[in-house]
């Protein structure tokens, strides 16, 4: 059966007084290496029906993977009689209305491992030019490609299909000292020049070569797009309405409601996210598997749009589901599977921010990156894969790691340059996350709190 | 002692496992295994005390993994016949044999004898036996307790985890296992003034079913009767000045610093560099093996796959071997690493000491972690003991923040609670604290360790390494243990503030 006859004969079936049926397949392929070989690799395939099943308003959702025909009108009826036993859930809401869209009949779309085929003998060759050039190759590359098919016992009838790639490249001196990291973001590894990577990472392994120890302290710091990301998307994940209006965030206001009109930042940036955005692209509908804090069933088809999260240095919106929307009176604003951030016109590029540094940190990457308070939104972890000593205009060293104590929003009001925003692969949760469009950040006196051994 | 489900049994197991270990020796594989795996997962939320989200979802599928011309191949697939078994073999030898132009390193494996046999974990009740509203009803009873006692919100909720696998390999192994766990946590939390603030249960995942909240293996009306109290005490307390001082650290909150210290850095795929670009590797490199004083004399840490309820325990691995419980720290001195069979044979070690794993029938077996524990003293303290030898210091409970760097050796970690000693005794609680140190300094700073009676098993069911990611279910052993000379930040200050 293909996955639009799986979502209409569960949703034929009798029982529920309404239902969301949800199909998703997945193919992915991957590749793992390390020390100038493969190590890992593999092909998979995935499919699974979630029904979601209204009785009242009591819901019940089960989701079962690899459904053959003559199991979906068991997973309905598991959802059925889980609906019926269920207390009224407080995010209930009609549901959301519609039709079939113009691509529904369309088939899945899938990966394989020949969306390698270029990728693979490039690797080669760079694993060659790395052996020659005394470097050892560490990394992985994926590409996943989910298809979802939504569809509401209200008529809507929505499907996305989703490609996800990256690479993470990580060069190490042989005695395993030196280390650089690069990565890449991809919807199809088309745009990837392993090549030229491989040549940013032997350039970085030669700053390395030079070693400056630096003491804890605040220090004048460049955060590259990537460590940007990093610091971003956990704000964002962090951004849920209900738990700011709650008074358990950082977004929340002392003595109730929450910081949305705030001034966060001095500097006119702008955080949002945009389905449409070019290069990184995302579904343009929420889809919930189940509900929680930030995501409601009821919400599944929900047109999406550009969301600002942070206007001009402003907070302007916070995690939504239409319920909690109500519950906040804020606007209906879900979230959405990209992040954008970006300053005024103008902004410099990363290279042209070092030149214009007395005397700095260059950061590669954050690593290990967790709360520590919620109510400031500390964050602790560490830098990783290359801390360099700006000087004059030019990286003159390379320097220790540090454990890192900061919280995004404050450094958001501190922050003195925003640089020109680019497409970038996160370091630490590129496992989630991988869209996005950052921009390099000087920050005048990030907290590093201690010297980490690590290299 | 609890049977397999027949349901799962009633899968074509063997004639899916006989259809991809026959396709693969004929396209040349010099090895092959089969592995089935069904993995059911029901999650219950609520927030003061109403449900607000519940999630029940399997995983079904397969996967052949094969060693051709010396490199790994892999293929999972979802339907179960015997046809599709032995395409998605092919599929895997296909995938080695393209990938073995990057291979420079042959892959053997250490030796394994045959076995076949059924193993169940240890529980009395599976939870997808009780009804969902009875779940509901308790979690929402325990919540209530807490709102009535005056917390502002109470959030609540339920992990089950029921794990069955079937493997079969060219060696002739045949194994069927069956694993069940839950985990059950409520956080109260709480305003005052500005302040906002919240407590976690202490209660550990566990390998059991039901009855983990029916009052076998811990006591959850007890530990929630004290919750309410305890937070209005810590949303009181003073600030923490920074400075060194000695710790006495509960098993609730020492476990993560185990699983983070030394589970993680003796993992010999680490130490070998197989996770350089993600997870990282290990300062204990295998040179030091024998030699590298990790710890002071009194710690003696095991890897143990065969733990009563413990969240790694199996009966074997993903590799065929059998559970094992094994040395990793003697007397201070790293003594042993985790393996699976590459390698052990990679590295001279002999037979794997069974750590391999895989999440989910999508997924390779990686090197995971066993259930690594620190020995208590035999006739040792008990807390209070160990906090009568404190004049300045402080007492630790329960986990929370955590994070440490790719080579092992920086932490930072913060707990649900904190309490001032003095001179002995404690002298309530303190706020905005956090422990930092370096793995050996930490531990070589350790002079006393607890006694059995302070003995519990920690753990958690999400420890993630790999890439694709991976999780994994694993438990910590620990007594309370002694510190002496730590460095303590206190977190606003750490902010700025």
């Amino acid at each position: 059966m293909t996955p639009q006859e799986v979502v209409e004969r569960a949703l034929a079936l009798p029982g529920a007084d309404d239902r969301v049926v949800i199909v998703d397949e997945d193919t992915t392929a991957n590749l793992r290496f390390a020390g100038n070989t493969l190590t890992t690799n593999g092909v998979a395939r995935g499919s699974r029906l979630t029904v979601v099943s209204i009785a009242g308003s009591g819901t019940g959702v089960v989701s079962r993977a690899g459904v053959t025909p003559d199991q979906i009108a068991d997973v309905v009826a598991a959802a059925d009689r889980a609906a019926r036993d269920a207390q009224p859930s407080e995010d209930a809401r009609p549901l959301v209305a519609g039709e079939a869209a113009a691509d529904w009949d369309r088939p899945a779309e899938e990966t394989s491992i020949a969306v390698f085929r270029d990728l693979a003998p490039a690797l080669g060759e760079a694993f060659a030019t790395a052996e020659a050039g005394g470097r050892r190759l560490y990394g992985f590359a994926e590409h996943l490609v989910n298809s979802v098919f939504v569809g509401t016992s209200t008529g809507l009838r929505r499907r996305h299909d989703q490609p996800t790639g990256r690479l993470e490249l990580n060069a190490k001196s042989p005695d395993m000292t030196r280390s650089a990291w690069v990565g890449a973001a991809t919807r199809d590894f088309t745009d990837v020049d392993v090549a030229a990577l491989d040549a940013t990472l032997a350039q970085r392994l030669e700053w390395a070569k030079r070693r400056v120890d630096l003491a804890p302290g605040r220090y004048e710091t460049l955060l590259p797009p990537g460590a940007v990301a990093d610091l971003m998307i956990y704000l964002y994940w962090s951004a849920g309405a209900r738990d700011a209006f709650d008074g358990r965030t950082v977004f929340a206001k002392p003595g109730g409601g929450t910081r949305v009109g705030e001034e966060l930042a001095k500097l006119p940036i702008d955080l949002y996210s945009d389905p449409g955005r070019a290069g990184v692209e995302c579904g343009g509908f929420t889809v919930a598997h189940a509900s929680s804090r930030e995501s409601s069933v009821f919400d599944n088809g929900f047109t999406l749009g550009p969301t600002k999260w942070i206007a001009d240095g402003r907070l302007a919106n916070l995690i939504q589901t239409r319920h909690s929307a109500e519950v906040t009176g804020l606007a209906e604003t879900p979230a959405i599977d990209n992040l954008i951030m970006e300053g005024p016109a103008g902004g410099k590029s990363l290279e042209e921010m070092i030149a214009a540094t007395e005397r700095g940190l260059l950061l590669t990457c954050l690593w290990y990156i967790r709360e520590v308070d919620p109510q400031t939104l500390l964050l602790t972890g560490l830098t990783r894969d290359g801390v360099y000593l700006v000087e004059n205009g030019e990286v003159t060293a390379e320097v220790n790691n540090f454990r890192f104590n900061e919280s995004p929003v404050d450094l958001l009001g501190r922050v003195t340059e925003v640089g020109a925003a680019s497409q970038t692969l996160p370091r630490e949760w590129n496992d989630y996350f991988t869209r996005t469009i950052m921009p390099p950040l000087r920050v005048p006196d990030f907290n590093m709190s201690t010297v980490s051994q690590a290299n | 002692m609890r049977q397999i489900d027949p349901d799962f049994l009633a899968l074509p197991l063997r004639r899916l496992a006989d259809a991809a270990l026959q396709r693969a020796r004929e396209l040349g594989a010099e090895f092959a295994a089969f592995r089935l795996e069904r993995v059911r997962a029901e999650t219950l939320r609520l927030f003061d005390a109403r449900l607000e989200g519940s999630s029940d979802a399997d995983d079904l599928g397969f996967a052949v993994r094969v060693v051709k011309n010396g490199t790994w191949g892999f293929a999972g697939g979802i339907t179960l016949t015997p046809e599709a078994a032995a395409e998605v073999a092919a599929q895997a030898v296909q995938v080695a044999e393209v990938s073995a132009p990057l291979n420079r390193e042959p892959v053997e494996l250490a030796a394994e004898p045959v076995h076949e046999g059924v193993w169940v974990s240890l529980y009395d009740v599976d939870p997808f036996d009780v009804p969902l509203r009875d779940k509901v009803a308790l979690l929402g009873d325990w919540s209530a307790g807490l709102l009535a006692k005056g917390v502002d919100h109470v959030s609540a909720s339920l992990m089950q985890v029921k794990e069955q696998k079937f493997y079969a390999d060219s060696a002739g192994t045949v194994t069927t296992q069956q694993r069940v766990r839950v985990h059950p946590s409520l956080t109260a939390m709480k305003s005052e003034g500005a302040l906002f603030d919240d407590m976690r249960t202490l209660a550990p995942p566990v390998g059991r079913g039901y009855e983990y909240l029916t009052g076998t293996g811990w006591d959850f009306p007890a530990e929630l009767a004290e919750i309410p109290d305890l937070l209005a005490e810590k949303l009181a307390a003073p600030s923490v000045k920074a400075g060194d001082y000695d710790l006495v650290i509960d098993p609730s909150n020492l476990w993560l610093t185990i699983h983070e210290s030394i589970g993680h850095a003796t993992e010999l795929d680490r130490a070998l560099g197989y996770e350089a670009a993600y997870a990282g590797t290990s300062f204990a490199t295998f040179d030091q093996l024998g030699e590298l004083t990790y710890g002071s004399p009194i710690m003696n840490v095991t890897g143990d796959r065969t733990a009563d309820h413990g969240l790694a325990t199996v009966g074997w691995d993903d590799e065929g071997v059998q559970g094992q419980r094994f040395d990793i720290v003697r007397d201070g001195t790293l003594v042993g690493y985790q393996l699976d069979r590459r390698m052990a044979l990679l590295k001279g070690l002999g037979r794997s000491n069974g750590c391999a794993f895989a999440d989910s029938p999508g997924h390779t077996p990686i090197q995971r972690m066993a259930n690594v524990s620190l020995q208590p003293a035999e006739g040792g303290p008990s807390a209070e003991e160990l906090i009568a030898g404190v004049d300045d210091g402080i007492y630790v409970l329960g986990d929370k923040s955590w994070s440490i760097d790719m080579q092992r050796y920086n932490f930072q970690f913060t707990g649900q609670r904190f309490y001032k000693i003095e001179n002995g005794r404690l002298a309530g609680q303190l706020r905005d604290v956090a422990y930092q140190a370096t793995t050996t300094d930490f531990w070589r700073s350790m002079d006393a360790v607890g006694g059995p009676q302070t003995y519990v098993l920690g753990g958690a069911f999400n420890c993630g390494k790999g890439q694709p990611g991976q999780v994994a279910p694993v438990s910590h052993g620990c007594p309370a243990a002694r510190f002496r000379g730590v460095k303590i930040l206190n977190t606003v200050q750490e902010g700025g503030k």
